[in-house]
């Protein structure tokens, strides 16, 4: 019975793992992975002394380090305020249409995206019309905005999505505490301090452990359908590079030493994330 | 328990509500604002005089889009993505999932954390893309139905769902000579309906919106799904494509509310089936949640 879900796992997961050993190869695609003849270090020492390396490194970093930033806290904050709400029509009605956006292709929310910042786009009528620029701003060409278009996009997407673990969380905290609590006193402020966020300070860690083991991996699809050669300065990130040097140029052994350095730079600090959160407190993942 | 509120909680209160009803406007606007340009004049949109209701209402973007047959061909291709891939999806995770559940498995850990591995660890896009096209399912159907087709996560979270099925249902039917397969389709999938709910929503809303396999594994035409030619529609802006044969003032009449008209035809099935499966999907995500 567990033959074909097995087989799924070995052929397209752990036969790709075999795969990477082309990043010490020089891969040729008519000798196969096996036959190609190996070169060592030759594809990754190509790629720590080009100029992309520290830039790819760079944005990589920086991109995920904003949205762990503000997209964590604001998730948490998210959930615990819509906890506190007393009237709960509006709160089914808030959850339903915070969760929307996550079920929004991609495609979609960047042409939306593209649209709202272009010149005549709604964000530029709102900034003209309150009168914070004096003429309009070109978003998606100006590097230096890359990020924040990134970032604040990625919050609306999936802000309500993940606020529902932590409301899941919340919903576990037994109603009891939060009674002898009143009983004792203590009020709203005391409450949350006391009670609710040591309540959810494991499934708050876990999920902080699990971001800080991403954070080489961003994403490739909302920078290649935003990106463009003139803002490659702060938007090209590994994964990005891997593709376009890859799929599009077919230089397969060099792409795939890429590729290979993001994972098991992200395998490592996920292991070292999760044996500093065990150590210091007691949640972990394994 | 009625306990009276003192003047902070109540200015507390109500700032809450005003904030979150804040939050809720700038969750829903962008799709109103996508809605009501789908049906306004192009020129008032470029002008920005479209805010809140449409304005020289029309249904001139809705027409053209369904005149064009690159829009019909790939609305088949995404519901055959959607239907033969989801199923596919659902009969391995299940087939995975279950034997997983049952304590009298040997060797379960270990397969449970080769599984778990994966989640953590890939070989990487390129030798991904490799094995595809080593497999022979480069620009064939199959390359966006197979690989993917079991989500390590997923499979986690219908497992733990299993595990709460009382062992001593499975071992009564047991008794009564039902053998493996007759028990998971009978007893077990019966009783597993709101995360079978749950898993159907994720995977088919996965392949509805996917575009990246479909990109780099598809040259023919006519197998894209609708993502694609959304893509070439809002990203790359080929809306003109569609409007082979009118004047130029006619084109930017209407290429404009295309890419909104568009983008709504995409998204309403999606939004359609998402509030029957909403109320199973939290308690989806819940169960995930809990660790073993």
């Amino acid at each position: 019975m567990l033959l074909p879900t097995v087989l799924y796992f070995l052929i397209f997961e752990y036969k790709p793992m075999y795969g990477a050993i082309i990043a010490f190869k020089n891969f040729n695609p008519y000798l196969g992975i096996t036959d190609s003849p190996w070169v060592g270090f030759k594809n990754f020492e190509k790629f720590f002394e080009s100029y992309y390396f520290l830039r790819l490194l760079r944005n990589t970093f920086l991109m995920s380090f904003y949205s762990l930033i503000f997209i964590f806290p604001a998730s948490l904050a998210f959930a615990l305020l819509l906890n506190e709400l007393r009237l709960k029509k509006l709160k089914s009605f808030l959850q339903t249409v915070s969760y929307l956006p996550h079920f929004i292709s991609l495609i979609v929310i960047c042409g939306m995206i593209i649209d709202f910042t272009k010149p005549g786009g709604i964000i530029n009528s709102l900034l003209l019309g309150i009168g914070l620029i004096s003429e309009p701003i070109q978003f998606l060409i100006l590097p230096e905005w890359f990020r924040t278009i990134y970032v604040g996009s990625g919050m609306w997407q999936s802000l309500g999505w993940n606020s529902i673990i932590y409301l899941a969380a919340l919903s576990g905290i037994n109603p009891s505490l939060y009674e002898a609590a009143v009983v004792d006193g203590a009020g709203r402020w005391k409450q949350l301090m006391n009670i609710t966020l040591p309540g959810i300070l494991p499934t708050v860690l876990i999920l902080l452990i699990l971001n800080v083991g991403t954070l080489l991996n961003v994403g490739w699809d909302k920078i290649i359908l935003l990106y463009n050669p003139g803002t490659y300065v702060t938007a090209d990130v590994i994964s990005t590079f891997v593709y376009r040097r890859g799929v599009m140029e077919a230089n397969y052994s060099f792409s795939a030493a890429v590729g290979l350095f993001n994972s098991v730079i992200n395998f490592t600090l996920l292991v070292l994330a999760n044996r500093i959160s065990r150590k210091t407190t007691e949640s972990s993942l394994w | 328990m009625v306990v009276k509120r003192s003047m902070g909680e109540i200015i507390f209160d109500s700032c809450n509500v005003l904030f979150l009803i804040l939050c809720s406007f700038l969750f829903l606007y962008p799709m109103w604002y996508v809605l009501v340009s789908s049906f306004s004049d192009a020129h008032a949109i470029a002008a920005g005089k479209v805010s809140f209701f449409p304005i020289g209402f029309n249904l001139d973007a809705y027409k053209l889009v369904f005149e064009d047959e690159r829009v019909w061909t790939a609305y088949g291709n995404t519901f055959f993505y959607v239907i033969v891939g989801t199923l596919i999806n659902l009969v391995l995770t299940t087939l995975g999932a279950y034997p997983l559940s049952r304590k009298n498995l040997e060797g379960r850990n270990i397969i449970m954390a080769f599984i778990v591995f994966t989640m953590f660890f890939s070989g990487g896009l390129i030798p991904a893309y490799l094995n595809v096209r080593e497999l022979g399912l480069y620009d064939t159907r199959w390359s966006l139905l197979l690989p993917g087709a079991v989500s390590a996560f997923n499979l986690i979270v219908m497992r733990t769902f299993f595990q709460s099925i009382p062992d001593s249902l499975i071992e009564s039917a047991k008794i009564d000579g039902a053998h493996d397969f007759r028990i998971l389709l009978r007893i077990v999938l019966p009783l597993s309906m709101p995360v079978l709910a749950v898993m159907t929503l994720f995977y088919a809303v996965g392949h509805w919106n996917s575009w990246f396999s479909a990109m780099i594994y598809l040259q023919d035409r006519n197998l894209f799904p609708l993502q694609l030619i959304l893509r070439e529609i809002l990203i790359q802006s080929s809306a003109q494509n569609m409007l082979a044969g009118v004047t130029q003032d006619e084109v930017f009449r209407i290429s404009e509310s295309i890419k909104f008209a568009t983008i709504i035809i995409a998204t309403v099935p999606i939004l359609m089936i998402y509030p029957f499966l909403q109320k199973y999907f939290v308690k989806g995500v819940m169960i995930g949640a809990l660790k073993e």
